[in-house]
């Protein structure tokens, strides 16, 4: 479980974050979603200890990141897992090596055994066979199924995802959401997403967050999203076409 | 004021590029990698300049040698002193701040867009360690590619001199040979370590600290070679100064 307590951070004059409050449960998909510059990057890079901040705490399992020794720092990052917008993968190695990367880095294990844990990742999102490929050579849903591999080859208390479909295709974005949402559930752990896609939204909001202006504007789930009253997330959610017609399609079946 | 920030940041940034170091296993590769990619890949370039300026730098001295009271292996010795205290440590260098500099700073500056940094940081990695540590490690080779640079540069002078028929073998030899002081092999030595450091980490730091997307990092190549070019001339006029004079 994540828990965060009145979050601020400011770049120079601009108030970027204005007190945030909020859990993340374990076994749960939580999604920040919110227009650009709502500052859920920013939200995001605080919850991973990638920038510091000025007041307020995240608290990991009871213990507060901001507080632990470097040691313990570390210890608590080899528990994340991170899947980057644009993938973030090192293009100087192959997707197996990318996926052994943090075995490397973190474990004791032997070459075979780490090539081996890395097979059953990359079986696990679907990449058996394209281990010895370059990041190069792989397309963009083949990148985010590394860099998800990557994340959770560890064995992750925690998966952080930024944008996770963003340049997908629709459909290549609906295999890769639900990816994410069975892995949170198979190896219970606390995934927080940073999105504006409705239709993650949709297939996967088991906890959802809207920011506005660097505030919590409402809290859900994806079954009260549609139902909602606050002008804020509507004119978000049913800022296209589609979803006002699924909007009128609700309230005309709720009469 | 910026200039400060910056001079600041660097020094910061060699401290910390020393801390929470990555497993050797790991470390290792990646300094083998790195010696590969900026000292073996160097060796073809830096050999054919330094043979064909060695042979320039010959032909200029003879040509300008019209006085025939100046015995003839003051070609050789100008050629000797030219390349061993000035050509191959100091321009070879600035040579190198061009091939070797713009391609660390365009490797890390590229990793810093595509976010792979902030993937080992949040991996509790000291990206610092991980990328730059390896490459001032593998440019403490530098001082072999520099080298090579000497001894091609006296063969070019002694090919162009035998061609050109500037001068006989011998006068060349003998030039070569003549007032030889050890302690100049010393001070290029000594300068070419210093030139290795500033060649690996200034680079490093244009890249580990760019901001912005691709057009950026064409950029940032640019300011890091001017500014190592800079360094290095500054350094060169220092240790002369200092070791010669």
């Amino acid at each position: 479980m994540i828990e965060v307590k009145n979050l601020h951070k400011s770049f120079g004059e601009a108030h970027i974050l204005k007190g945030i409050s909020a859990t993340f449960h374990q076994g749960q998909t939580n999604l920040i979603i919110g227009q650009s510059g709502s500052g859920k990057s920013v939200f995001l890079k605080c919850l991973l200890g990638l920038y510091s901040y000025e007041q307020g705490s995240i608290e990991y399992n009871g213990e507060i990141f901001a507080d632990l020794s470097e040691d313990k720092k570390r210890d608590m990052r080899a528990k994340i897992g991170m899947v980057f917008q644009g993938s973030a993968l090192f293009d100087s190695l192959t997707i197996e090596e990318n996926v052994m990367f943090p075995l490397r880095m973190f474990t004791k294990l032997k070459k075979d055994e780490m090539r081996d844990r890395a097979n059953v990742v990359l079986k696990r999102v679907n990449l058996e066979g394209a281990h010895k490929k370059m990041p190069s050579e792989a397309s963009g849903g083949m990148q985010k199924r590394v860099a998800i591999a990557r994340a959770i080859v560890n064995n992750p208390k925690y998966l952080f995802c930024d944008e996770p479909n963003s340049g997908l295709d629709p459909k290549t974005a609906i295999v890769i959401d639900n990816l994410i949402h069975e892995i949170t559930e198979e190896y219970q752990i606390t995934t927080v997403i940073n999105t504006h896609d409705m239709n993650s939204v949709m297939e996967i909001g088991d906890h959802i967050m809207f920011l506005k202006d660097g505030l919590k504007a409402w809290e859900g789930t994806k079954d009260t999203i549609f139902r909602t009253d606050n002008e804020v997330v509507t004119d978000f959610v049913y800022s296209s076409n589609l979803f006002k017609k699924v909007r009128e399609a609700i309230i005309k079946e709720n009469k | 004021m910026q200039y400060l920030h910056n001079i600041g940041a660097y020094f910061l940034m060699i401290i910390e590029l020393f801390r929470k170091p990555t497993k050797w296993s790991v470390m290792k590769e990646l300094i083998l990698k790195d010696i590969d990619d900026l000292i073996i890949g160097s060796i073809g370039i830096v050999a054919f300049i330094a043979f064909f300026v060695g042979g320039v730098v010959t032909i200029q001295t003879a040509l300008n040698i019209d006085n025939p009271l100046i015995p003839k292996e003051l070609i050789g010795f100008a050629t000797r002193q030219s390349i061993l205290l000035e050509f191959a440590p100091t321009f070879m260098s600035i040579i190198m701040a061009g091939k070797v500099g713009s391609f660390i700073t365009s490797s890390i500056g590229t990793m810093r867009v595509t976010e792979q940094i902030d993937a080992l940081e949040v991996m509790g990695i000291n990206s610092l360690n991980y990328l730059v540590f390896p490459k001032l490690i593998a440019m403490a080779f530098y001082p072999f590619v520099i080298s090579i640079a000497m001894f091609l540069g006296v063969i070019g002078g002694l090919m162009a001199c035998i061609y050109g028929g500037y001068a006989s073998v011998d006068d060349f030899i003998t030039g070569i040979q003549q007032e030889f002081e050890p302690f100049h092999i010393v001070y290029a030595f000594i300068k070419t370590f210093l030139f290795a450091f500033v060649l690996a980490t200034i680079p490093s730091f244009h890249g580990y600290y760019m901001k912005g997307g691709a057009l950026e990092v064409g950029k940032a190549s640019t300011t890091s070679f001017v500014w190592t070019s800079v360094a290095i001339i500054i350094i060169n006029y220092l240790a002369t100064q200092l070791l010669l004079s």
